[in-house]
Parts: C-alpha cells; structure tokens; sequence
C-alpha cells in the first residue's frame, strides 16, 4: 500500500507530458526546426523572438526582421503590392486544379470546361475564382504601378526595380491574356483574334510575330497548345524570376520608399 | 539606416548638456579654447627651442624630472605636480560624428506580418464570395464560322481597340502603346527632380494623371460605349456589350 502511494500512476496529463517531452526532444524534432524557432522553446513575447519569427520561416524572411513604422501603415501602400503576389498564389492554386480537368486541344477544351463546372465537386467556384481572381491581379498591379509613382517612389535608388516592375506589369497582362483563349468559346476565340490581329501590324515582321503567336495562320487547336503551355509553364516561370529580383530589390534599395 | 538605441540616445544628450553647461561656465574666461592655459605655455615653450622639437622636449623633460623634489610628488611628476603630458587634443566632434540618422523601425512581426494576414484573408474572402455569386462567363464553343457583333478584346486592351478606329493598326496597335510603355519605363531617369514630397512633385504628377486618365477613359468607351459594329452607343439606350 505504501509502495503504491510512493509511486502513484502517472496521470494522462503528466503522460502527454512526458511524450511531450520526448518528441520535442528527439533528433528528428530537433533537426527539423532551427535553433530559436518557436517550436523548440515555445513562443513568449521579446524582442529576439520577435526575430526569431521572421528569420526562421522561409516565407517570411522575404521580410526584414524590422521595417520602417510608416511603412507598416496601411494608408501607405494600400497592400496593393503583397496583394498582388498573393493574389497570383492564390492563381496557381487554382490554376493547378483546373489543369486536371483540361485538356488543350479545340475538340475537348470546350467541352472540358463545361463538364467542369457541371460534373466536378467545386469546378464552377474554383474556375470563377480563378477569372475573377485574374481581373483583380491585373487591377491590383495596375493600382500598385499608380501608387509608386505618386508616392516618387520609382526614384534614385529604385529606379531600376521601377523597371522590373513596369516588365511584371506587361507579363501580368500577357498571363491574363493567354489564359482568356483557353476557356475556347467564342468570347475568347474573338476577343484573341481581335488582339492577335493587332501585333500583326508590328513594323518589319508582324506576319511572323503573328505566325509564330498562333502556331500557324489562323486561331486553331495549334494555337490553343501554345498558348496553353505559355499560360502554365513558361510565363509563370519567368514572372516568378522577375517577381524575385523585384522582392530582393525592394529590399536591396532601402525597404520600403518614404515617409513622403 | 543604423538604429541607435534609445538608452544611448538618452546617455549622448545628457553628456551633451552637461558639456555645455561647463563649457558655458569656463567661457567666461578669455580664451575659448579648450586646453588649459598652462598647457599651451608649456607646447609653447616646448616648440620654442631652437634645437628641434624632439631634442627640445627631451631636455625639457630630463629637466623637469631633476627640478621637481618637493613634498607629496612623486618622483617624475611635471610642474604642478601633473604626471601625465598632454600630447594633442583631439576635438570630440571629428570622431564621434555619427552620420546615420537614427530611424523609427518596428519589428515585422507582429507589426507587418498581421496586417498583411488580415489583407490576405480579407481578399481571400472577398474573392471566394464574389465567385459564388458571380459565375465567370462561358458563352458557345468557339465557332470559326460565327463573328460575334461587337467581337471585343479583353477589357485591358479594349483602350487599344479603341484606338484602332482613330489611326492606322500599325499606329494604334503597335507604335503608341510601344511608346507608352517605353515612356513608363524610362520615367525615373527622365524625372531628375530627387523630391518624392507631392508638393514637389505638381509636373509630373499632372503627367501621370493625365496618362492614365488618357487609357482609363479609352477603356471606359471602348468597353460600354461601343455596340455591335463597334459603333458609339450609350449604355442606358442600348444596353451593355461587354464580357469580362
């Protein structure tokens, strides 16, 4: 009897503990937080761990561990930069989804579409998402452009990522644009033969730009394909170079422009 | 960029005045030098020897060391018993100059961090709303024989199309939104003025105003005032031609 209250069983909450204990105690645990992240010791508010958050997330240390107070005012840059990018995230998330019930091609691109938005759990919201998501992108980089320069923020030091932005902007245009074919209703077949009738008059050699656009003469399933690969693959591919040489810039150039 | 603590802050004003308050009451006499009189005699002296400065004050010194046996001094102790020797004043200004101007930073998280969450859930949000209510356009399989009436590009291009019934294709399709961007591109090594004050700033914000406002109304006409023909219509006589 003595024994048992000399050794009482260990409750569940002193067992969870213990397991507890031992998990974040392991090598495995160990080796996948760094040293100072809140996972080993635990999050209380100071200063170093005030760091600590920001320099051991790979996300968030596109951020410095400290930022001008003006420049975290809201009023200032309205968001319009970071809502961007996430807004593109948030493109490729869904554009990721649409990918698997799509295929490229003029007899099934349609006919894809509309047994998405009929026949897949969620289709129809993630696929309006997806386009109203593509508008707001295209307002949000155009609002940006306007807020920066309003604010003399393209100014000496940041005159080049200035540039690099003026190139996002017309990327960002060219993403919205190729992605308005692939839909392959009429909307997009003539909205697209309108535009591409356009770039045929550049000076020297518009037939070839417009040739090489549309993988032949005339909008057909060649185009469809090109433009399908140039919408998922290779104009994300070099707007996300573009958009990390403009987020290592900005920070390169001083953070943040201002106070005005 | 560099920021300086605020205890220091605090510890460079407090010696600040405290150095003023002395150097207000040493003023009073008549040189504002910082040296002390008897100093300056003795370099004075000590330069004086015709002999060159070294030898000069090597002998100064050999006598001072001899000349100076009176009671409580220790042994090689200067005249009034000071046994140290000043060898240059070093004025305080041309060394602790500090150029970086402190600046007011706060840490990102939870400053920045937290607003942008709330931007992004609340955009998050907005977006997941609007794409229930609102179902994105998907008219009839593209049809090569069936030109629809208007047949209108998407609405950032819409600007362009417009132009496209005022000047040649070449011109409206190709030249001025080429020289747009061009000039858009190259607005920081054409603005010279360093100003980012608004006030400053009058010209080329006017400029920039008018550039935009320039699209934004070539993108309004073009995407409500233009019907089937792409001829001038009001919206509220003849209803809407536009998709997004």
């Amino acid at each position: 009897m003595a024994k048992v209250l000399d050794n009482p069983r260990p409750t569940a909450k002193e067992r969870a503990a213990k397991i507890g204990g031992q998990v974040t105690g392991s090598q495995i645990w160990n080796s996948i937080f760094r040293p100072g992240s809140i996972f080993r010791k635990g999050y209380t508010d100071s200063p170093r761990n005030r760091s600590y958050v920001i320099m051991n997330s790979v996300l968030y240390h596109l951020h410095p561990v400290k930022v001008k107070r003006h420049a975290v005012k809201v009023s200032y840059t309205l968001c319009l930069g970071g809502l961007s990018f996430f807004i593109f995230i948030l493109l490729t998330v869904t554009g990721i989804f649409l990918m698997f019930f799509y295929r490229p091609t003029g007899a099934n691109a349609w006919q894809d579409i509309q047994t998405l938005q009929t026949s897949v759990t969620f289709g129809l919201l993630v696929r309006n998402m997806h386009r109203w998501g593509a508008h707001l992108m295209v307002l949000s980089v155009f609002l940006h452009m306007a807020r920066v320069f309003y604010h003399g923020a393209y100014k000496a030091p940041r005159e080049f990522n200035w540039v690099i932005g003026c190139v996002l902007l017309l990327l960002t245009l060219l993403l919205s644009f190729t992605g308005y074919l692939l839909p392959w209703d009429q909307l997009a077949l003539w909205a697209v033969t309108v535009g591409t009738n356009m770039m045929g008059y550049t000076p020297v050699f518009g037939s070839q730009v417009r040739f090489v656009l549309l993988g032949g003469v005339e909008i057909g399933s060649e185009t469809l394909l090109r433009w399908y690969v140039l919408h998922v693959i290779m104009l994300p591919f070099v707007i996300i170079i573009f958009m990390a040489i403009h987020f290592w810039r900005v920070r390169k150039d001083g953070g943040i422009s201002g106070p005005l | 960029m560099t920021e300086i603590p605020e205890h220091l802050l605090k510890r460079a004003q407090a010696a600040r005045e405290k150095a003023a308050g002395e150097s207000a009451s040493a003023d009073a006499g008549p040189s504002d030098s910082r040296i002390p009189d008897h100093l300056l005699e003795r370099s004075k002296a000590a330069r004086g020897g015709d002999a060159g400065g070294a030898v000069a004050v090597a002998d100064k010194a050999s006598a001072v060391v001899a000349s100076t046996p009176s009671a409580g001094v220790p042994v090689g102790a200067g005249p009034g018993g000071h046994t140290q020797r000043l060898l240059t004043v070093v004025k305080s200004g041309s060394i602790q100059e500090s150029k970086a101007a402190p600046v007011d930073k706060v840490h990102t998280w939870p400053h920045l961090l937290a607003v942008e969450f709330v931007a992004s859930l609340a955009l998050t949000a907005f977006i997941f709303v609007f794409s229930w209510v609102v179902n994105a356009p998907l008219m009839h399989a593209a049809d090569f024989n069936k030109t629809p009436n208007p047949s209108k590009a998407p609405w950032y291009f819409l600007g362009l199309q417009e132009l496209l019934t005022m000047f040649h294709p070449m011109i409206a399709g190709v030249t001025l939104p080429g020289v747009g961007v061009l000039a858009l591109m190259m607005a920081p090594y054409v603005d010279r003025n360093p100003s980012n004050k608004p006030e400053d700033r009058k010209f080329m914000t006017s400029m920039m105003t008018m550039f935009l406002m320039f699209w934004a109304v070539l993108v309004i006409i073009g995407s409500f005032f233009r019907g089937p023909g792409f001829n001038f219509t009001f919206p509220w006589r003849d209803g809407i031609f536009f998709e997004l």
